[in-house]
């Protein structure tokens, strides 16, 4: 691992020698002078990376929480009933494969402002997956388990909190991890076109002032917090995951 | 007689896409309390199909099924089901698998220290007291099957219904398990319908063997009477006469009047 880091910074060195990207040096003290105060404010158009990054995070964490409000009932549903997963198919295809940031401008027609249409975009994002993956889940239930309900005659709740819920929780899981992974993705295209506080937003403006080492250091803060999210969810998966 | 368990001109017909499979008819059988009934056949004949119907996961396209005069209708508590392959759920324990059905049959009379006394005999009756706490994926596929066993126990249910319960385990924990259920059938007196394809095990645990015809349509072929003394013994057994006579009689059912065809 380490080794792929060096050769990694020594290609990044080598190439900044010849074009106009800053080098790896340069790049490095900016990160200590941008990492040092990293909660500062001065307006609403000058904050430290820290805020950047948690109003971004802030806003993955609303969007995403009302998606699975919504997609993971809804999965249930879908999964459960055949004649709702016809009805819904058709829809989910057609709308799946749609950018999220498509649905933008609708999102700023509605809400009328920046924060609540990017909020909307990551609830569009992630809903998919959180749908799509629940909906397996409950489909791929072994009819084993439904027959062990049957015959202890369990009751819709007993069903559901020791049967449904654990069968289907890995594959809610997967629907959760892609969302957010796909939330993050999108949020920082969603900021840069809407602006306000956020990284996105950050490293748009960075681009403005062409402080270019400010917008590698964006690069590299966006990676981090992307695949700390990732290996959250898969430390949380495998901790409730069962045979 | 005693009529107890009761299945009268029963036919099950499925449909599928459009066309229909009929895998049992005109089936009547009765069973008394107490009593060891084994049903046997080749693969397909049906036999899953008429321990579904009993256990109420079915319901026949013709007769009907009654269990001390009332009719069957769904699957119901009092009639206790051991699957083949032992339908553990694998986020609970061993006792949170035994406990989920104790809880069901008597959780609104009983205190919970009584419920978890209940899922310790339970899981004591077969002998697992010491893998109480252990996931189902951490336990070998014999002691799986006894907490299926234990699972369909504790809800002392007035008919314990077997699908092949020892078919997926190897010749030694199989003969071990068969004993461990003559003794359990023994003290509980539990009148018990058991599917198995194994010749040995159907002759060695039941008191009348119901044999079945090929299917599609199977039916009963005959009804076998095994009048050996219990408790029954493997070893002494061997060389009975009589065991080895009602051996001789299913395996002839089996292989020459229900040859299957070569497939």
């Amino acid at each position: 691992m380490a080794l792929g880091i060096a050769v990694f910074i020594v290609l990044w060195a080598f190439i900044a020698k010849f074009g106009r990207i800053p080098d790896p040096v340069s790049v490095g003290k900016e990160a200590i002078k941008v990492f040092s105060n990293p909660f500062y404010s001065n307006g609403p158009n000058d904050q430290g990376i820290g805020w950047n990054v948690l109003m971004s995070l802030g806003r993955v964490g609303i969007g995403f929480g009302l998606a699975a409000a919504v997609g993971i009932p809804l999965g249930f549903l879908i999964g459960r009933f055949r004649f709702l997963s016809d009805m819904a198919a058709p829809i989910i295809a057609l709308l799946k494969p749609v950018s999220p940031l498509a649905w933008l401008p609708i999102g700023l027609l509605v809400f009328k402002a920046a924060n609540p249409a990017s909020i909307y975009v990551i609830f569009i994002c992630s809903l998919w997956p959180m749908i799509v993956n629940t909906a397996v889940g409950v489909r791929q239930i072994p009819q084993d388990y439904l027959n062990v309900a049957r015959v202890l005659n369990l009751s819709e709740w007993k069903v559901f909190t020791k049967i449904l819920f654990p069968a289907v929780l890995p594959y809610m899981l997967t629907g959760v991890r892609l969302s957010i992974g796909v939330a993050w993705l999108v949020i920082v295209a969603a900021e840069m076109l809407t602006g306000g506080v956020g990284i996105g937003f950050w490293v748009w403006d960075e681009w403005n002032n062409l402080k270019v080492d400010h917008i590698i250091i964006a690069i590299i803060v966006i990676g981090l917090v992307g695949l700390v999210l990732e290996q959250a969810l898969i430390f949380v998966a495998r901790k409730v995951s069962h045979g | 007689m005693d009529k107890y368990l009761q299945v009268e001109n029963a036919g099950m017909v499925f449909e599928k896409r459009g066309q229909s499979c009929e895998v049992l008819r005109d089936i009547s059988l009765t069973v008394k309390r107490s009593e060891f009934v084994s049903l046997i056949g080749h693969s397909g004949c049906g036999k899953s199909t008429l321990l579904n119907l009993v256990a109420g996961l079915l319901k026949p396209t013709t007769g009907h099924l009654l269990l001390g005069n009332k009719e069957i209708a769904g699957p119901g508590p009092e009639r206790g089901v051991v699957f083949q392959n032992h339908s553990l759920l694998p986020w609970l324990t061993c006792t949170g698998n035994v406990m989920l059905a104790v809880e069901r049959v008597f959780g609104e009379r009983e205190k919970r220290a009584r419920l978890l006394e209940r899922t310790r005999a339970a899981l004591a009756l077969v002998g697992l007291t010491e893998a109480a706490n252990k996931y189902p994926d951490e336990i070998s596929g014999g002691m799986k099957q006894r907490v299926g066993i234990a699972r369909a126990l504790a809800m002392e249910p007035k008919v314990l219904l077997l699908d092949e319960p020892f078919g997926a385990l190897d010749a030694l924990t199989r003969a071990h398990l068969q004993d461990e259920l003559l003794a359990i059938v023994a003290n509980t007196g539990s009148t018990v319908v058991m599917v198995t394809h194994d010749v040995d095990e159907a002759v060695l645990l039941s008191d009348r063997i119901v044999m079945m015809t090929n299917g599609p349509a199977a039916t009963i072929g005959g009804i076998l009477e095994v009048d050996l003394d219990r408790p029954r013994n493997r070893l002494s057994l061997a060389t009975n006469p009589r065991y080895i006579e009602c051996r001789r009689e299913v395996l002839e059912f089996l292989y020459q009047r229900q040859a299957r065809k070569a497939a």
